[in-house]
């Protein structure tokens, strides 16, 4: 793992009105490093994740990808740059399979025309027959093959999760950002999607950001954790260290009462 | 991409087709009504297809395809009428100023989304209409005189090359692309993929053949008036393709042919016309809430004979 930031966030904010939502957000993620972004509910954690895939665009500071400025572009050039993610509330093409949701994730690779493909030129099914190998590659590596025919929508909910993982990976990210993965799993599919994160990361030499709120993963998978409160980042550091942050317990559980006959 | 080993059968089926409703016609055993009425399907075919595309598959509501067809059937009639040009040229004329027009009107109201890019289209289509309206030099309301042009051989040949572009686009990635717009924007944007072009592209295409569907419309009917394309005519044209089923191209080609004939055969019958037609609405609506063919396509079927476990790519 280099040392070289991949990905810098330089004092951004966003203003919605009256309402800053996000401000004065400092972050810097190493080539490699796995990191937690957690906080109370409305703390702007999921307006960051758009802040950095160009939801939206900040209203103030800069974010740099690879030293290269990335605030401004529209979303889908962010992700062509390399920042890939999930939702948090799953978004996946329902009404298409699960291998078609992988191929949508390779559309920007295959380089043929609209014209050659209504022509069916030679060029056309190059492409194709590429989008199609990968996508069934890359299915076999989640495991996820046996259903490549079936309808996403049909998927149970665990699979569902790891599919958009999939297609966000199939984007060919350097940084992934995972917004509440393990939201509504069970014990037991946290456990495992807490094996995947720590696969893909090694099998695909990806930075990842994640937000969540199961203190058991961030606590076991993240190797530094920012914490952000009511907009403004409240503290960082290694998951021991936020463990013991007076203002991480003050912002989660309130603030102890010193003097009770005053 | 397997739909390549459909290719040849739908040709196969295509040139039968034409062959044998063309022989009836040059031997007189098929008449005036007849090839008139089949005329007509395949021009309301070229219409729910092209439409089809933009609402089926985008998934953009756009009601104001009818401003299309005038745009082609206008267009085409100033070139054969005014200048005297061959009609293959007016078609092909008609229907790139159509896409012209489909890309100035989808620019900026492809940023509205659901009931606001609706009525912005049926906006749009009202504008194009009144245009038309207000130019003497094609005749204002009173019309434009147009001579008769359209053949059997146009008609099919048009439909045909519509069918063939339309689902070659769909099974691509383009096509995919489209799709996936329609399914979640959020998330074909997070994707990597430019969700305005992709939008735009299908509306210009939809508006092309709806171009190439209006020059075979004013060469069929010895005269064109802005009052036949108001919003009662992009309603028709919303109707064969939700009643088709939303995203099913073969539900809009049956939709098309069975609206077309069900309209035809009610002409006999004025007073109760309108009725009857809004019954036969109401009733397929009843049954298949999803359309006639809901998300299927007819090949799904043969698939499902094949398969006997069923399910397949777009089992329910």
């Amino acid at each position: 793992m280099g040392n070289k930031p991949l990905l810098e966030v330089k004092n951004t904010g966003i203003q919605f009105g009256g309402l800053k939502a996000v401000q004065n957000l400092n972050m810097v993620l190493n080539q490699g490093e796995l990191v937690g972004l957690i906080g109370p509910n409305g703390a702007g954690k999921t307006t960051s994740f758009n802040l950095l895939t160009g939801v939206y665009v900040p209203t103030e500071g800069d974010i740099l990808l690879n030293g290269e400025r990335i605030n401004g572009l529209p979303p889908f050039k962010v992700t062509r740059k390399g920042v890939s993610r999930t939702f948090q509330n799953i978004r996946l093409f329902n009404e298409l399979s699960v291998l078609d949701n992988v191929k949508v994730a390779y559309h920007s690779i295959a380089k043929h025309s609209i014209i050659s493909s209504i022509l069916r030129l030679p060029s056309h099914f190059a492409g194709e027959k590429e989008m199609e190998e990968k996508s069934i590659e890359f299915l076999k590596i989640f495991s996820l093959d046996k259903y490549k025919d079936e309808l996403a929508k049909n998927l149970p909910y665990g699979q569902q999760r790891r599919l958009e993982i999939a297609r966000a990976l199939a984007a060919n990210p350097k940084l992934l950002l995972l917004d509440e993965p393990a939201a509504g799993m069970n014990p037991q599919e946290t456990k495992d999607l807490m094996d995947l994160i720590a696969f893909i990361r090694d099998k695909f030499d990806l930075t990842i950001l994640l937000i969540e709120h199961d203190m058991n993963l961030v606590m076991g998978v993240c190797e530094r954790i920012y914490v952000l409160d009511h907009g403004q980042l409240l503290a960082e550091g290694s998951p021991e260290e936020i463990r013991n942050h007076p203002k991480v317990i003050e912002a989660y559980l309130g603030e102890e009462v010193h003097d009770v006959n005053a | 991409m397997k739909k390549s080993k459909q290719f040849w059968p739908f040709i196969i089926v295509a040139v039968l087709v034409y062959v044998v409703v063309q022989v009836l016609i040059s031997t007189g055993m098929m008449n005036q009504f007849y090839s008139n009425t089949l005329i007509l399907i395949a021009i309301n075919i070229i219409l729910a297809v092209s439409l089809h595309l933009v609402i089926g598959i985008t998934g953009q509501f756009s009601i104001g395809h009818a401003g299309f067809l005038a745009v082609g059937a206008y267009i085409s009639a100033i070139i054969t009428m005014k200048l005297q040009l061959p009609f293959a040229l007016a078609i092909i004329v008609g229907g790139v100023v159509a896409a012209l027009a489909g890309l100035i009107v989808g620019i900026p109201s492809l940023r509205l989304k659901g009931d606001y890019l609706a009525i912005a289209t049926l906006g749009f289509a009202e504008i194009i209409r009144i245009v038309f309206l207000n130019i003497d030099a094609v005749g204002g309301a009173a019309g434009m005189q147009v001579s008769h042009l359209t053949t059997w051989t146009y008609a099919f040949v048009c439909l045909v090359i519509t069918i063939i572009v339309i689902v070659n686009f769909t099974n691509s990635r383009h096509g995919l692309a489209a799709i996936s717009v329609r399914e979640n924007e959020i998330a074909s944007d997070a994707m990597g993929i430019n969700t305005t072009y992709y939008k735009v592209i299908a509306f210009a295409i939809g508006s092309f053949f709806a171009g190439v569907a209006g020059a075979l419309f004013s060469h069929n009917f010895y005269i064109i008036q802005p009052s036949q394309f108001g919003f009662l005519k992009s309603f028709d044209i919303l109707i064969f393709v939700v009643l088709g089923g939303l995203g099913s191209l073969s539900g809009a080609v049956l939709s098309a042919i069975l609206l077309t004939i069900v309209s035809t055969y009610l002409q006999g019958y004025p007073e109760t016309r309108m009725i009857i037609y809004s019954l036969v609405l109401i009733i397929v609506m009843l049954y298949r809430p999803k359309g006639l063919m809901g998300t299927m396509e007819i090949t799904d079927y043969f698939k499902l004979w094949r398969t006997p476990k069923g399910g397949g790519q777009h089992g329910k």
